[in-house]
């Protein structure tokens, strides 16, 4: 199957002394993390089978230091954020896509002030507009009439008003889209953002990702589907400890889609 | 001595707005011991939030009972204010209901403000009600103890009696009722005095105009010492409030400064700053309230204390330490007592060995946070408590190398491997051929 994979990197773009149409922005997790990594090749499948002319950065990408910012080390964000800056601004990069709301939201808001200047898009926002031009198309397959809730990620929802075009793609799979009591605007994080990941919580009565993964499985789902690597990551532990693991299926919307396409 | 009523009157008016005056000119000093932000971007978008989210009450209707409940109190506020003019005219003057001359506007005035009058009272009593008998959670919180909580209550008795004092004043106003217009209320509770006599009901009458008129200037002058402070402050704090994306956090030029200067392989790190080079502040972060922006100081005396952030906080619904509010609550109370030691010392501030970090914010409230924005979103009055929360992370990461041992971790692996994880940056492609 990683045969039918076609991944150009930008270096290869530049030898044949092209531009690609968008950098696809992996990230840490989408490159590292066994789940993400899933959700990376989903993604790569679309970008594929829509013909998108895309490059990585591959071994040139680095953290782009959001959780460091957040955790309050601002030194070590603005020395990622600033080589970030020069291996984008070498390849003149204009066009940036990534699956990881995170990466998202730094490189869209807190680039430009430190001199990367970019259009970027979340993957749900592209495969959008992929389907608005017609350039891929979206049959409900596997999908059609399942309960599928969506929880927004904070970094893409409250943080950046993206509310929709995840919506409307898991509409365009003739899915039912189920909403939780807490939802867009006054949806609950999933416990992982801040740096919260690559940390235990502080002490409470409850973790953050069992009191979200209460509310998506209140929706009675077939599927909770997520736009954040971590997110996924946070909704499949709670469902795992929920015991609901072989009922609920937690997948990212770019999976949803080249699922349904039996990409 | 028929001008001794009038000369009282203005005494006591002068003595309120005076009053007033020099708590808004502390005021004003406080919130100027923040660090200084340029906020003078983009001036029809902030006119247009204050006027949507203060003015318009836009955020509030989120939560529709208590939404619609403090629309109703704040029209009562806005529009009774006219009569409070009516109030002071007749008191510096010596006159009686000087705009009475408006005939039939008069009374269509006045009839509001008795309907007004008596929704106020009913919906005070509500407030009361979720308070105290409901107990609404997100006023039972840890820091809604004390002060805050008497706070609250106060408020709703001042406004409970001011709202009677005006009705009363109406009801044994004879000649007011005896036009029989406008008294579409009072003309009800007028009854409940016929058995006294006329010059009892004037005095009544009397008592009841000073007392109203005395609670008002007392309670402009609680303002200074309450959450209702943001009857005023919400305006300005509105207009000031973040315009940047939510998620977009500020950029320290400072550490652009030095990260420039430490990337950069021509500039010699002894040389001399150049002329207009900023210079690098004495800490990055903050820890104490000198260290935060005028703009998060503004913000701590505009909080409500609403609890609408906290209620939305996914630690604080967890169970753990942090509450937003309490971070505003606390900067609040940090900033009033280095107001004091101000006064105190003739108007220099001489350390306390206090500071807000660990003195009021916790580190574990600090490191709880998940950075959602919930808090952000929730508020209806567009505080910001995530980057009073950010900034003192800052402080303990850059200043005191204080983070939780697993984020420097973290941080380690980012620098070294450009990853939060372990992994060698030279396998970041390896997923294309697994």
């Amino acid at each position: 199957m990683s045969e039918l994979l076609n991944v150009p990197t930008m270096a290869d773009f530049m030898a044949q002394g092209k531009q690609p149409e968008v950098l696809f922005w992996v990230g840490c997790a989408g490159s590292f993390d066994d789940r993400a990594k899933k959700i990376t090749k989903a993604f790569v499948k679309l970008l594929n089978k829509a013909q998108v002319e895309f490059a990585v950065l591959g071994t040139e990408e680095s953290c782009t230091g959001d959780p460091a910012k957040r955790a309050g080390n601002e030194f070590l964000f603005q020395m990622q954020a600033v080589t970030n800056i020069e291996v984008l601004n070498a390849y003149e990069v204009k066009k940036i896509v990534t699956a990881c709301p995170h990466c998202f939201n730094t490189i869209k808001n807190e680039y430009p002030e430190l001199g990367g200047n970019y259009e970027v898009m979340h993957h749900t926002q592209f495969l959008k507009t992929l389907l608005d031009e017609g350039r891929l198309t979206i049959e409900g397959g596997q999908f059609k009439g399942k309960r599928i809730t969506f929880h927004d990620p904070c970094y893409l929802g409250r943080a950046n008003n993206v509310y929709e075009a995840p919506r409307d793609l898991i509409k365009k799979l003739e899915a039912e889209l189920i909403e939780m009591k807490n939802c867009k605007r006054t949806g609950l994080c999933c416990g992982a953002g801040g740096a919260q990941m690559f940390k235990d919580a502080e002490k409470g009565n409850k973790e953050v990702n069992i009191e979200r993964t209460e509310q998506a499985l209140e929706t009675q789902p077939d599927i909770v589907a997520a736009g954040c690597p971590f997110c996924n990551t946070m909704m499949t532990d709670g469902v795992k400890a929920k015991e609901k693991e072989s009922d609920v299926a937690i997948m990212d919307i770019a999976e949803l889609i080249a699922n349904a396409q039996d990409l | 001595m028929p001008y001794i009523p009038n000369l009282i009157f203005i005494i006591i008016l002068v003595l309120g707005v005076y009053a007033f005056a020099r708590n808004v000119s502390k005021l004003k000093r406080n919130i100027k011991l923040g660090q200084d932000v340029d906020v003078s971007d983009n001036k029809p978008q902030r006119w247009k939030n204050m006027a949507m989210i203060a003015l318009g009450q836009s955020k509030l209707m989120t939560r529709p009972v208590s939404g619609f409940l403090h629309v109703v109190v704040y029209l009562g506020f806005i529009i009774i204010n006219i009569e409070v003019l009516e109030i002071v005219i007749d008191g510096i003057l010596g006159t009686h209901r000087i705009f009475s001359f408006a005939g039939s506007l008069y009374a269509f005035l006045i009839g509001t403000f008795e309907v007004l009058a008596v929704l106020v009272l009913v919906t005070v009593t509500i407030f009361w009600l979720r308070r105290n008998v409901i107990k609404i959670r997100r006023f039972w919180s840890a820091e809604m103890t004390t002060w805050p909580k008497k706070d609250g209550n106060f408020i709703l008795y001042f406004e409970m009696i001011l709202m009677t004092l005006f009705l009363v004043m109406n009801a044994t106003d004879l000649d007011f009722q005896a036009s029989n217009s406008g008294n579409v209320i009072s003309q009800y509770i007028a009854p409940l005095f016929s058995n006294y006599s006329e010059s009892t009901l004037h005095i009544i009458e009397r008592a009841a105009w000073w007392l109203h008129i005395i609670g008002i200037l007392v309670f402009l002058n609680y303002l200074y010492y309450s959450k209702h402070l943001h009857i005023l402050l919400a305006f300005p704090n509105t207009y000031y409030g973040k315009l940047q994306p939510k998620g977009q956090l500020n950029n320290l030029e400072s550490v652009t400064n030095e990260v420039k200067m430490m990337m950069d392989p021509n500039i010699d790190p002894f040389a001399a700053p150049a002329e207009g080079t900023p210079e690098v502040p004495a800490k990055f972060g903050a820890s104490d309230v000198q260290d935060l922006n005028w703009v998060q100081l503004l913000n701590a005396y505009t909080c409500t204390e609403c609890g609408r952030c906290t209620s939305e906080c996914p630690a604080n619904q967890t169970g753990k330490k942090l509450s937003p509010r309490k971070i505003m609550m606390d900067t609040r109370d940090r900033l009033e007592e280095v107001g004091r030691n101000i006064d105190a010392n003739k108007g220099t501030f001489k350390p306390d060995n206090k500071q807000l970090l660990d003195d009021y914010i916790t580190r574990e409230e600090l490191w709880a946070c998940t950075s959602c924005n919930a808090c952000v979103e929730a508020c209806p009055v567009s505080i910001d408590p995530l980057s009073i929360i950010i900034d003192m992370r800052r402080y303990l990461v850059m200043e005191q190398s204080a983070a939780p041992t697993e984020l420097n971790n973290m941080m380690t692996n980012i620098e070294n491997n450009g990853a939060p994880w372990p992994y060698n940056q030279m396998d970041r492609l390896n997923w294309k051929n697994e």
